[in-house]
């Protein structure tokens, strides 16, 4: 098994307020061919630790401590213009919000070219077939091309940037909920396809969810977050089978059941904090 | 008929795209085709169905956001289409929509408590103080602060953006709310508050919902009545337990099957 992240005792403040910790001294590793699922609260940090991966922290944050490893080198030191080399092509990303990360003026297929003729420099006819094969893979009929961010549905638009993430074909790939504005059907079609690549690539995966179900089907580890902290990590059947940590526990028990028998129950936080003092 | 507060006859929509070598060519995709639908009053529809079937271009059109090609929308026994100016403004009040994409419907520029009290202040309901407090509390039954009204929406996470667009269109009180994956973003603990809370104005007030998500374990606990859309169309509609227990159509049975994580031990008993 080779090591292909590491991130050790990542630490993110805002510039405003540095002694609020949004992420807390955070530390694992993903390997080569591995899916690691991050669950957790929403506002635990998540999403900013996917940001500070590929060194897209908003300038109000600062990354005050830790380290990122991938393939064994420091990218958290790298400037920016070192960071374009890696990212789109060495590591994709699959923002959560797309609307955020798609650029309103350009049409679907353009944006999806770019990174193909940036890092791959293809041009014409291939680049062409490259981008109706990724749209058609991502289960958006190719005539579809020219449509602009704004004239697809929202589960279009996140595929339209999943096909981004993979045009390259990247070793580790940063998914921040990228199936949640997806159907169960088409949600199926597009983790078959990223299966496809961990098997075919080996690439990794840091897939971020809400969704139990998806990681008890593709997780080989899961990371629990809680208020900007891990409080809980290892291998999937042990997580969901065996959870340590009282959050995780309460956390497992608010999954909704397939035949809605099971009351809905949100966490007691006053019970919850209660029982981590003691 | 009288007991359907919302309800739509033979809607259509059809969308023109540019397509083609240099976009010159156009494709049409029906977006809408021929969907009749009917919300009863103090319930829940909810609305599943693939991805690009056309559901929020339904729910854009249920509350005339967007023109439709035809088809009408009666709201209390009025023909939305035909309201002058005025009435329509006066009836939004009582028709909110919590949208798909929290980020896009945020306004960058403008502080949360703003956002979430500004309805309030259009519709002048109250006293600038009782808006103030009607805001705070609001954001607390959505999980979030007080302290979060001097924040902007970009100071926010996926899931706390979702759930001040939800706080947004809950305060008003209205008597449908539309609701586009409104927990899709959400861990389960904070959904199950968001779905209780839901539920809970729905009593108080005998709100009615219509509800469009693909997490058919969420449809099964929130709704009344569910709604399958497929390119466009209607293709089933019932109670809910009936079609979860025995769906008509392939495409439902297909949806019910491919629910996450049943293969796992610990989801199945869960
Ligand atoms: N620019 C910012 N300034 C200040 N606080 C911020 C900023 N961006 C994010 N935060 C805060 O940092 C915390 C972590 O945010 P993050 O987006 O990582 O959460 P998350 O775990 O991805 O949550 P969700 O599941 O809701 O998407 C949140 O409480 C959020 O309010
Ligand atoms: N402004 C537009 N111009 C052209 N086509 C559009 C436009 N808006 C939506 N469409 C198309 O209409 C169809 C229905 O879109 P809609 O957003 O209603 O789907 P949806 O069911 O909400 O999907 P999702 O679950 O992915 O959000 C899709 O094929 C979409 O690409
Ligand atoms: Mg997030
Ligand atoms: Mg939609």
């Amino acid at each position: 098994m080779s090591e292909l992240l590491r991130i050790e005792g990542l630490t993110i403040t805002p510039k405003s307020a540095p002694e609020r910790c949004l992420v807390d001294d955070i530390s694992f590793v993903l390997e080569s061919g591995k899916t690691t699922c991050v669950v957790g609260e929403s506002g635990s940090g998540k999403s900013l630790t996917a940001l500070a991966v590929m060194g897209l922290l908003s300038s109000q944050l600062n990354q005050v401590a830790g380290q990122v490893n991938f393939q064994g080198q420091d990218i958290s030191r790298l400037t920016n213009q070192q960071m374009q080399q890696i990212r789109g092509k060495r590591i994709g990303m699959i923002f959560q919000e797309p609307m955020t990360s798609l650029n309103p003026v350009l049409t679907v297929g353009y944006q999806i070219g770019e990174t193909l003729t940036v890092h791959l420099g293809l041009k014409g006819g291939m680049l062409k077939a490259r981008i109706a094969s990724l749209l058609e893979q991502v289960g958006i009929p190719a005539e579809r091309v020219n449509s602009y961010p704004d004239e697809l549905s929202g589960g279009q638009r996140q595929r339209v940037m999943i096909a981004m993430s993979i045009a390259c074909e990247p070793v580790l790939l940063i998914a921040d909920e990228p199936t949640t504005a997806l159907d169960v059907t088409v949600q199926a079609q597009i983790l078959k396809l990223l299966d496809e690549l961990k098997t075919r690539m080996q690439m990794g995966m840091l897939f971020i969810t809400h969704d139990f179900g998806v990681v008890a089907d593709i997780a080989d580890n899961v990371v629990v977050m809680f208020r900007g902290k891990i409080v809980e990590s290892g291998a999937v059947d042990q997580v969901l089978n065996q959870p340590q940590h009282p959050y995780t526990k309460a956390l497992l028990a608010c999954v909704p059941d397939a035949d809605g028998k099971k009351p809905l129950k949100p966490i007691d936080y006053a019970w919850l904090n209660e029982g981590q003092a003691a | 008929m009288s007991d359907l507060i919302l309800s739509a006859h033979h809607l259509t929509k059809t969308y023109t795209q540019r397509s083609g070598k240099f976009g010159f060519g156009t494709t049409q995709v029906k977006a809408l085709d021929d969907v009749s639908i009917g919300l009863k009053a103090g319930t829940t529809l909810a609305v599943v169905g693939e991805s690009g079937s056309g559901k929020s271009t339904l729910a854009r059109c249920l509350l005339q956001l967007q023109p439709l090609d035809s088809g009408e929308v009666i709201f209390e026994g009025k023909d939305l289409a035909k309201l002058s100016g005025s009435e329509l403004r006066h009836t939004r009040r009582d028709l909110q929509m919590v949208f798909q994409d929290p980020f896009a419907s945020l306004n960058p520029r403008m502080r949360i408590g703003k956002i979430v009290g500004e309805g309030l202040l259009i519709h002048r309901l109250g006293t600038l103080a009782e808006q103030q407090a009607q805001v705070i509390r609001m954001l607390k039954r959505v999980g979030l602060s007080e302290a979060d009204m001097q924040k902007y929406p970009h100071e926010f996470s996926g899931g706390q953006r979702q759930r001040i667009g939800i706080a947004r269109a809950l305060i008003l009180q209205p008597k449908v709310v539309v609701c586009d994956e409104p927990v899709s973003a959400l861990d389960v603990s904070i959904q199950a508050q968001i779905l209780l809370l839901l539920k809970e104005l729905q009593q108080e007030m005998s709100l009615s919902y219509i509800f469009i998500s693909h997490d058919l374990r969420v449809v099964r606990h929130i709704a009344d009545e569910v709604v399958v859309m497929y390119k466009g169309k209607v293709v089933e509609q019932g109670a809910v337990n009936d079609i979860y227990q025995s769906p008509a159509q392939d495409y439902t049975r297909n949806l019910l099957n491919a629910i996450p994580g049943r293969k796992h031990a610990a989801m199945a008993s869960t």
